[in-house]
């Protein structure tokens, strides 16, 4: 009976397995992305154009950043679309990846509590702003995750040379969650936070959350689309994830980007110049 | 709060009107969690019956182990899981990672301890009462364990439906093996995560209200099986 029931288990487990193997057959490939750009509701929007385009289905992994170059180091995705540069060209460097290309870009928001505790709206300078939220120990909510967000607030700390770490959990709170799910707890803790402008724009729970401080330079949000290296990783779908990526620096490709609306506002940017970085071919 | 108001309207919407976005999303949940308890309960109903009928040594290790295990964190499995099926794990080669495969798998190993924990409980009480008449018929051990998981058939499947009802609410394993990807691997769960982390609360509560609505469903039908087998018992 014992052997019975383990045998009848191997034998479902081995039809999974087969039939996986039957859909793998299909053209898919996946993509590791981060939740901005998945909550946002921007992949909704583009996806469907490339699927009709190609017939090849492009299945999303939303995770923060760190993780997405995590599994692109395992070879557990054949495309990632993220935006922290430096970890993206270490990628590159380590030959997990091939090339790094610009695809879009937007910006990030210091966003918080309407009645301002630590009175910086307006101020043009985002690290000084939090600098200014760390004097007053206004509640700070980190992503706490190492997405792209969170290391872009990190610099941002570094930039004022201020250490938040020694305030962790008292004034600046790390929740090691996704761009929406921080939202929700800034909201809650009445608490300012750091937040990409597609999330924010798509983001249904504002409650009293405001946009304080936006437009200084070093909120530049610069997103980038690497294929996982073939060579290094055979299994990756090399021909479908080039398409891809070529697809999406190509004019049709970022023309779908450029009309992404939420509410009317544009919410990512295409590449500025794709002309002048045509994709490289590998 | 008002949202738990809208969402109690938006529930009864998304059960009425039947979206199908909506359809496939509790179908998809459905057929892997019930995969994952059907290839759970094939492994461990017979165990918990050798774990009821066989003495050897560690068998109270082995009881005390999967008693332990019943309570085995989901985003444990799902990383213990995720590390095997990598590309970069040892079972990278089946490619089944961020397939609904997967999130089977991770549900079985969730599911199973509590299935033979449970299982154990219910037949080392029958044997108890079958073993003298077992034995005087010459019965081997092997029959004993035959005999047991039918005559225990009925009771065995509230044993089961408690792995369901774990295997169907659980978040963690299936968004970490899964992936949470629209139409292949999201299912109520993760979508719940997804849709608060959006910020549409309502939505969220209205998944949440149709899962627990499934949970009673299931439950009811296991205290009416259970109810049916009293009677036979006897």
């Amino acid at each position: 009976m014992v052997s019975r029931g383990l045998r009848t288990a191997l034998s479902i487990v081995m039809a999974l397995a087969t039939a996986h193997a039957t859909t793998a057959g299909e053209r898919f490939i996946t993509l590791a992305s981060t939740t901005s750009t998945e909550n946002s509701g921007l992949f909704d929007h583009i996806l469907p154009r490339f699927e009709q385009d190609s017939g090849i289905q492009v299945r999303v992994v939303a995770v923060g950043t760190g993780q997405a170059i995590r599994l692109a180091r395992n070879g557990d995705a054949d495309v990632i679309l993220v935006h922290h540069r430096e970890s993206e060209e270490r990628l590159v460097a380590d030959g997990h990846a091939l090339a790094r290309h610009d695809v879009m870009f937007n910006d990030f928001l210091v966003v918080g509590p309407d009645r301002d505790p630590a009175g910086i709206a307006g101020l043009a300078d985002a690290a000084a702003a939090l600098a200014r939220i760390a004097e007053s120990s206004s509640v700070f909510v980190s992503r706490g995750d190492d997405s792209g967000t969170h290391m872009a607030e990190r610099a941002l700390w570094v930039a004022v040379d201020v250490t938040p770490d020694a305030a962790s959990g008292d004034w600046y709170r790390e929740v090691g969650a996704g761009m929406g799910a921080t939202l929700n707890t800034a909201a809650a803790l009445d608490a300012y936070t750091l937040a990409d402008r597609g999330t924010w724009l798509a983001f249904a729970n504002k409650d009293a959350l405001t946009v304080l401080i936006e437009g200084d330079p070093a909120l530049f949000n610069r997103y980038g689309v690497l294929m996982v290296n073939p060579a290094r990783h055979p299994h990756v779908k090399a021909s479908a994830a080039r398409a891809f990526v070529d697809w999406l620096l190509s004019p049709p490709g970022q023309a779908a980007i450029a009309s992404f609306r939420i509410d009317g506002q544009a919410s990512f940017f295409p590449n500025p110049a794709p002309a002048r970085e045509p994709p490289r071919r590998q | 709060m008002a949202d738990i108001g809208t969402a109690f309207g938006l529930a009864l919407k998304l059960i009425v009107t039947v979206e199908p976005e909506f359809l496939g999303i509790v179908a998809r949940s459905l057929a892997i969690s019930l995969s994952a308890v059907v290839i759970a309960a094939l492994i461990a109903l017979p165990l918990g019956a050798v774990l009821a009928v066989y003495r050897f040594p560690g068998r109270p290790a082995a009881i005390v182990l999967v008693n332990a295990l019943m309570g085995l964190p989901p985003v444990f499995v799902g990383l213990m899981v995720y590390l095997m099926l990598s590309r970069a794990g040892p079972l990278g080669f089946m490619g089944m990672l961020f397939t609904p495969g997967a999130m089977i798998l991770a549900q079985s190993v969730l599911v199973a301890p509590i299935v033979i924990a449970l299982a154990h409980r219910i037949l080392r009480d029958l044997y108890e009462e079958y073993q003298e008449q077992l034995c005087s018929f010459g019965a081997r051990p092997a029959d004993m364990i035959w005999t047991l998981l039918w005559d225990g058939r009925l009771s065995l499947v509230t044993a089961v439906m408690a792995g369901f009802g774990r295997a169907s609410a659980e978040v963690g394993a299936v968004l970490i093996v899964g992936g949470n990807i629209a139409h292949v691997t999201r299912v109520m769960t993760t979508t719940i995560a997804l849709e608060t982390s959006k910020g549409n609360l309502a939505l969220a509560l209205a998944l949440g209200i149709v899962l627990v609505l499934i949970a009673v469903g299931v439950n009811a039908g296991a205290i009416l099986l259970a109810g049916l087998s009293a009677p036979r018992r006897k």
